[in-house]
């Protein structure tokens, strides 16, 4: 790989990187006439259950690694996404270089920390054809700098993972989930946010919009236009009757609850992290990140203006958007609204011709871009790694 | 290997000492915020790794960003090398003055500028103390996580500069796990914010490069952090094992049976000793090794975890084990444990290194690591995080004899090399500094160290931060 990306490098010759696809309608088109993937980098290189900690060959299917780490009951914590089905895909396509080049993290990031977090070390390629490490596979290292977290999210702009090493979890004994039913975006946020803001270790926290409850095709979930706010406890099975119980206290005053034991969870926070809340759906989706408490204010601010149905996700910090199509994906009312309101957006789907033309990603601030550029330079100089994917001219 | 090299000052700087703090008064006009005397200027000759020092050319400890930036630029645009502080409270010389560098220090920048509940975020100037932060939102159940045993004096700032950890973060994670935005003045006064209120920021992952770059990119002046409600209650046990090896293999026992303690904390004989005699918590003294377990919970989930852990514990053996009766004891526990520095440092010098390795080497390394110390003649005693493997044997000398002085850094920088080759690395939490910059090669390749200094040149193309630190000067050269 490192031969193949140094040749590229002394033509100027410009790559798609990827790895397994699932993923690569995300961001600015790109009219490379070369590409590169690493799906045939494959193979877990080092596994320690004791130790917590697994490598992998950056193109090895995320699902091979969580097949290996549930026999031994456990897991990546941070619960990946799958895009994949959101963008016309097959589900379980994602390689593990993937997971890092892009930083999606799923529901339990609001307790456990984002994909970033559990990288440890890093083997990579960059721009130049230069291959590097950073990091290592122990848990605490501040050797020099963090080029991991450097390249986590990324997006193949800056390197090209061949090698990742990542920290694992043991999986919780049993899960319950708390149901309320027909809260406001409001209320449901001000619910999330106490039970974050509760000593029993709240592990996800989501709020579906009538039509994304329905989308999940669960059956009882809920009525026909009715919202669903869950609420997840995840641990030994003798601790989650006092938890949720406890918890239940705490939300009382926000209606009738419903729980849902170890079983019934199952399918909802598979589902959730499969984005099955948005299926059926054809407009353009935004991902949101926001302060919890400004995302119902967000989330009226686009209603106003189109149609959308929205889930929310880490107690409100996280807000997916489904928009009717419109020319242009609803961009200019979702950057005229953050620059009110606040927070980043991102367009995850969009035609090609619609994100050639707009934002995909949040425009960046003056000096933040300066650095930016200068990253960009000090990894890939001859600007041939997935050129102009995540900003013009990165 | 010997003391790190410093490079000769430059002259021409010195020279221009009257003129420097001149400027600096007009900046920041408050005599008591510029410090150009020889005696005020000597409590900043070193950090909390007292074996280096050397006079700062002058302090400046500015009260606003603005004023930080202005400090900077001036600097920028007369050459003068910058070394930010915080408390001082490296352990790896990593806030060490230089005589021809101006120390800025950020302490009085300290306030708490906004706490959110809801949204479960604290917004603070970077000078305010490790745990001032906690003391701020506590009487709400809330803290901030990372608890490095400096805590009651060391500042955000220099956690960020080093990505601190501490003990508890087998659990909570270390500082770049916690931090969600933070502003930085860039080398040439540029204020930069990156990151805020929001769990994801936009673009590269700004804050994973900055945090943790050792006071090399620029100077933090404020940072927005996450703060986590405190379980219900808390409770360590102790457990005692004829040898170190039991107590290793127990360890690696408790994490892979699926329960991760808040905290798994080791100390071996030498250790317990004089701990014990410092803070009276109860230690065993008739053990080779002790393991403080704490975890966290309600009263029956604390009783049960306690149950599973010493049931688990029972495979090997231990000679004591004894539950927290009370909150005294368990507040005695854990002063012992932070205070080990403190207590060890009242009856010898130290040289504390903070080496990581495998956790399934953990005994093996021990091992090791008496027979170098051994061979040096020079006493160890060990204790240390051993969840996540990350070691501090802290290698007893006389800072006075200067053969004694050279035999520990040669002594530590064996034990570091075995940590590497161990399959770990050289430092978990205190940092590079100057103290590791020229074991870096053995960690890293060339391609590795020249593609971190290329992010130095980034944010500080003229290598005036913090200079001389974290790379060897000879890789220095090559960039």
């Amino acid at each position: 790989m490192a031969a193949a990306i140094a040749a590229a490098a002394a033509q100027s010759r410009p790559l798609e990187v990827y790895g397994g696809g699932s993923k690569r309608d995300v961001g600015k088109p790109l009219q490379t006439a070369a590409h590169l993937s690493t799906s045939a980098l494959t193979g877990i290189t080092l596994y320690e259950p004791n130790e917590l900690v697994i490598s992998a060959r950056s193109g090895t299917p995320l699902s091979e690694i969580e097949k290996t780490l549930a026999t031994n009951k456990q897991q990546l914590a941070f619960e990946p996404i799958d895009l994949g089905p959101l963008l016309g895909k097959n589900p379980g396509q994602g390689t593990i270089g993937a997971v890092f080049a892009t930083n999606l993290s799923g529901s339990r990031r609001i307790h456990v920390g984002a994909a970033r977090d559990h990288l440890l070390g890093l083997r990579a390629v960059n721009g130049q054809g230069e291959l590097f490490k950073s990091g290592g596979r122990v848990m605490k290292n501040v050797t020099g700098y963090d080029l991991c977290r450097g390249l986590a999210g990324s997006w193949g702009t800056l390197s090209v993972m061949s090698e990742v090493t990542m920290k694992v979890l043991p999986r919780a004994q049993a899960t319950r989930t708390l149901i309320l039913r027909g809260l406001t975006d409001e209320v449901a946020v001000d619910a999330m946010c106490a039970a974050m803001g509760s000593p029993f270790e709240v592990s996800g926290t989501v709020h579906l919009h009538p039509s994304c409850a329905q989308a999940m095709g669960i059956d009882g979930l809920a009525k026909r236009g009715q919202s669903v706010t869950a609420l997840r406890l995840e641990n030994f099975s003798s601790f989650l009757d006092y938890r949720a119980g406890q918890l239940g206290k705490i939300l009382a005053a926000f209606g009738k609850m419903a729980q849902l034991d170890t079983k019934q969870s199952a399918p909802l926070w598979d589902g959730i992290r499969a984005l099955k809340f948005l299926e059926g759906g054809q407009g353009a989706v935004w991902r949101i990140s926001i302060a919890p408490t400004k995302a119902p204010q967000f989330v009226a601010a686009i209603a106003a203006q189109l149609e959308c149905r929205a889930a929310y996700d880490w107690s409100g910090g996280l807000i997916w958007l489904e928009l009717t199509p419109t020319h242009d994906a609803g961009a200019s009312e979702i950057r005229r609204t953050v620059a009110e309101i606040g927070g980043y957006a991102t367009l995850l789907r969009a035609e090609p011709a619609v994100r050639a033309a707009v934002d995909v990603f949040q425009p960046l601030d003056g000096s933040v871009d300066m650095l930016t550029r200068r990253i960009k330079a000090a990894f890939d100089p001859a600007g041939i790694l997935n050129p102009g994917r995540m900003y013009s001219g990165i | 290997m010997s003391s790190p090299a410093i490079p000769e000052p430059d002259t021409q700087i010195l020279s221009r000492r009257d003129e420097i703090v001149t400027a600096l008064l007009r900046i920041v006009p408050d005599s008591e915020c510029v410090i150009a005397d020889e005696d005020g200027r000597r409590a900043f000759e070193t950090d909390a790794l007292t074996a280096y020092r050397q006079m700062p050319l002058a302090v400046v400890l500015p009260t606003t960003t603005e004023q930080v930036a202005d400090v900077l630029k001036f600097c920028k645009a007369n050459n003068v090398k910058v070394v930010a502080r915080g408390a001082g409270t490296s352990l790896c010389g990593g806030a060490m003055p230089l005589q021809d560098a101006i120390v800025l220090g950020i302490s009085k920048m300290n306030r708490v500028l906004d706490v959110n509940y809801k949204n479960r975020t604290a917004r603070l100037q970077a000078g305010i103390t490790n745990l001032g932060i906690s003391d701020h939102v506590s009487a709400e159940g809330f803290f901030y996580a990372p608890d490095p045993s400096s805590q009651l004096a060391c500042t955000l700032a220099g956690n960020l500069g080093m990505n601190s950890g501490g003990a508890h973060c087998l659990k909570y994670g270390v500082t770049t796990n916690n931090v969600m935005g933070l502003k930085m003045v860039l080398m040439d006064g540029t204020i930069v914010e990156v990151g805020g209120e929001e769990l994801d920021a936009p673009g590269y992952d700004l804050l994973g490069l900055i945090i943790g770059s050792e006071g090399q990119f620029g100077v933090i002046t404020e940072a927005t952090v996450r703060i986590l409600r405190a379980a219900e209650g808390a409770r360590p046990m102790l457990m005692g094992f004829d040898s170190v090896a039991a107590a290793g293999a127990c360890v690696a026992g408790i994490i892979g049976s699926g329960i991760i303690p808040v905290a798994i904390e080791f100390m071996d004989k030498p250790a317990i000793k004089v701990c014990e005699e410092f803070a009276k918590a109860g230690y065993p003294l008739d053990v080779e090794a002790l393991l403080i377990v704490e975890v966290e919970g309600s009263e029956d989930e604390i009783k049960d975890l306690l149950k599973r852990i010493t049931k688990i514990a029972g495979k090997f053996k231990p000679s004591v084990t004894r539950v927290s009766q009370s909150e005294e004891e368990s507040a005695k526990i854990w002063l012992g444990r932070k205070s080990a520095f403190g207590a060890i440092g009242r009856i010898s010098d130290y040289y504390c290194m903070d080496g990581v390795i495998p956790l399934g080497k953990l005994s093996d390394v021990l091992v090791n690591i008496s027979d170098i110390c051994e061979r040096y003649g020079l006493p160890v005693a060990n204790i240390f995080h051993a969840g996540d493997g990350n070691l501090h044997p802290l290698i007893l000398y006389n800072a006075n004899d200067p053969v004694q002085v050279e035999k520990a850094e040669e002594c530590g920088a064996e034990v570091l090399k075995l940590c590497v080759e161990s399959g770990g690395c050289l430092t978990g939490e205190h940092g590079v500094g100057l103290e590791k910059r020229d074991l870096m090669t053995v960690q890293y390749s060339q391609a590795d160290l020249v593609q971190q200094m290329r992010i130095k040149s980034v944010f500080d193309p003229d290598w005036l931060l913090n200079p001389a630190k974290v790379f060897p000067l000879e890789v220095r050269e090559l960039q």
